[in-house]
């Protein structure tokens, strides 16, 4: 059965997974926001920079952070300066990376609801007295609200599951950065079968009812 | 009391340049067809279009100018939108109050007379999706009055639904034309919706403003019937004077004569509209007997004109101060020697009671 090094693992793969997923509905929102109704030529570099960790491997994305987060880094000199260390090896640096791999998709979603409802609603609520801050609030929020469903199930469910990122830019260190995942693949290079077996079908059995919850929403969306 | 509105915009492929003053008071209706810019006026009006330069004054409040762009959300003005725009993920109740909680202080003796006017009583606690399309557009109409607007903006709220529905909304706008005091600005490609609602009618063509003045003139110029093809004609102010309850005929008066029309229940001393179209009227030398038409002026021909066709002609009348507009064939004008200042008889073949 499973020991505390396995509960701490499971513990510190939702902190993660809860932190990173509310960051990003956060910080991704302005940003999905921005894709949707911009006409900037920027919107398409932008775009693809987002979608990068659907298609780079985790460890070039968690190669790229470890060595800018690093002490001789751009943003290891700006963490070192205010006072803050260095991030790599901490729960702050897991989050920072996890944010970006997961960025995609949790932006995804949410820019296809703020595009899928078009003007019309904004104008309507403009003509009705509402500022652009108010009727995104009122309308543009609430309208959008099942792409922000899908996003923070998306978002946290490819947190749980990432690997190659967070060994690279995590290492392994228990209680602080050892998930799931990565306790998984430490219990399988000791031959520690048994537990690696309890990890592993939790998490697909995790990762399954996740799928099954999605698919039930948008089926209950298409027939209200 | 007006509305001066001029705007210059230009996008690929089109470009809108109007100067143009309405009465600040009464239904205005832009009219033309699709792509002849009536709906960019009316956006650019709401300023969810900025053309620059513009101007825009309205009763005397400048909502744009050199330097002044007053954003939608800051001009006091009512829009309906085609189809009718409710927000989704509010009751009927909930769209009603949106605009008007923004508005300040909500006037509850207000709300009841649009919901009234509207007859919307019976659906505030519904949501949109479980409305008919005529509801929608009826909630989406008081949903705008209830900020209490000084202009009420409406983009075709007629052409999304079918003619049932149209039957069923129109009654409530005509209520609207009496019951309001603000100036209404209304987008149509339909001549019968021009011919009931307005008062005052701009015609666009291509971005431009071909025509504009009151309903009646407006129609009966020579110039503009030609893009109405087969709904040139006129629009006459009538008074209901007597009803023959036996054959169900109502007889109007209005400064050129009397007609003759099917009764419509209107008590006598009714204020109405009739719509005499151009190619139901023909005209004669003398007066004739022995036919079927019973409605026939004594009329002066003020002029000829062109129409679409080469083989028509349009002809201009005038029935004691009130102008008529009659088609022809080329043919009949010169077999008949027809030319302005003639004395003729108009036979008019069907008189349409409109309102």
């Amino acid at each position: 059965m499973l020991d505390s090094d396995d509960f701490a693992a499971i513990r510190l793969t939702f902190e993660l997974a809860t932190v990173t997923t509310l960051l990003l509905l956060l910080l991704g929102t302005p940003l999905a926001w921005w894709l949707a109704r911009t006409r900037s030529r920027w919107r398409g570099p932008v775009e693809a920079i987002v979608a990068l960790p659907l298609v780079l491997p985790p460890t070039v994305l968690g190669f790229y952070l470890l060595i800018t987060m690093g002490p001789d880094g751009p943003i290891g000199h700006l963490t070192q300066s205010l006072g803050l260390g260095f991030l790599p090896f901490t729960f702050p640096g897991l989050v920072v990376a996890s944010f970006l791999y997961s960025l995609p998709f949790v932006v995804q979603p949410i820019q296809n609801a703020f595009e899928a409802m078009g003007e019309r609603p904004l104008e309507m609520a403009a003509t009705l007295r509402a500022s652009p801050l108010d009727a995104f609030f009122t309308v543009a929020l609430p309208l959008a609200k099942p792409g922000f469903l899908t996003a923070a199930i998306l978002g946290f469910a490819h947190t749980v599951g990432e690997f190659g990122v967070v060994l690279m830019m995590g290492g392994n260190i228990p209680g602080v950065t050892r998930v799931v995942s990565v306790q998984i693949y430490s219990r399988v290079e000791a031959m520690e079968y048994t537990q690696a077996h309890w990890l592993a079908g939790g998490m697909v059995l995790f990762s399954f009812l996740v799928l099954l919850a999605l698919q039930t929403f948008r089926r209950n969306r298409r027939r209200p | 009391m007006t509305i001066e509105a001029r705007f210059s915009l230009s996008w690929p492929g089109f470009s809108l340049e109007v100067d143009l003053q309405c009465p600040g008071k009464g239904v205005t209706a832009l009219f033309g067809r699709s792509g002849s810019g009536k709906t960019t006026l009316l956006r650019t009006i709401a300023g969810l279009e900025k053309a620059t330069p513009g101007k825009l004054v309205i009763n005397g409040e400048t909502w744009q100018d050199d330097g002044i762009f007053l954003p939608t959300h800051r001009r006091p003005l009512g829009y309906v939108f085609q189809e009718a725009s409710l927000f989704p993920h509010l009751s009927v109740r909930g769209n009603l109050n949106y605009g008007r909680r923004r508005v300040g202080h909500a006037d509850h003796a207000h709300f009841e007379t649009m919901i009234q006017l509207l007859d919307i009583g019976n659906l505030l606690e519904r949501h949109p999706e479980r409305l008919s399309g005529g509801e929608r557009q009826r909630v989406a109409i008081a949903r705008a009055l209830l900020t209490q607007p000084k202009i009420l903006l409406m983009d075709e709220p007629l052409a999304s639904l079918d003619q049932e529905r149209k039957n069923e909304v129109l009654p409530y706008i005509e209520q609207l034309h009496n019951a309001l005091k603000i100036p209404v600005i209304y987008v149509s490609h339909s001549p019968d919706e021009v011919a009931r609602l307005a008062d005052h009618l701009v015609v666009l063509e291509k971005g431009r403003v071909l025509g504009s003045g009151p309903l009646t003139t407006t129609l009966a110029r020579l110039d503009l019937p030609i893009r109405l093809y087969e709904d040139a004609g006129v629009v006459l102010e009538a008074v209901v004077a007597a009803r023959d309850r036996q054959w169900h005929l109502a007889r109007v008066d209005f400064p050129g004569g009397v007609l003759w029309t099917r009764d419509k229940g209107h008590p006598i001393g009714h204020a109405v509209r009739v719509r005499i179209l151009a190619r139901d009227i023909s005209l004669s030398r003398e007066p004739i007997f022995g036919t079927s038409i019973i409605n026939a002026l004594s009329t002066r021909i003020i002029e000829l004109g062109d129409d679409a066709h080469p083989a028509l002609c349009l002809v201009r009348l005038d029935a004691g101060g009130t102008p008529l507009l009659a088609r022809l064939t080329r043919r009949s004008a010169v077999a008949l020697g027809l030319a302005s200042g003639d004395e003729v008889w108009a036979q008019i073949k069907a008189v349409a009671l409109i309102a």
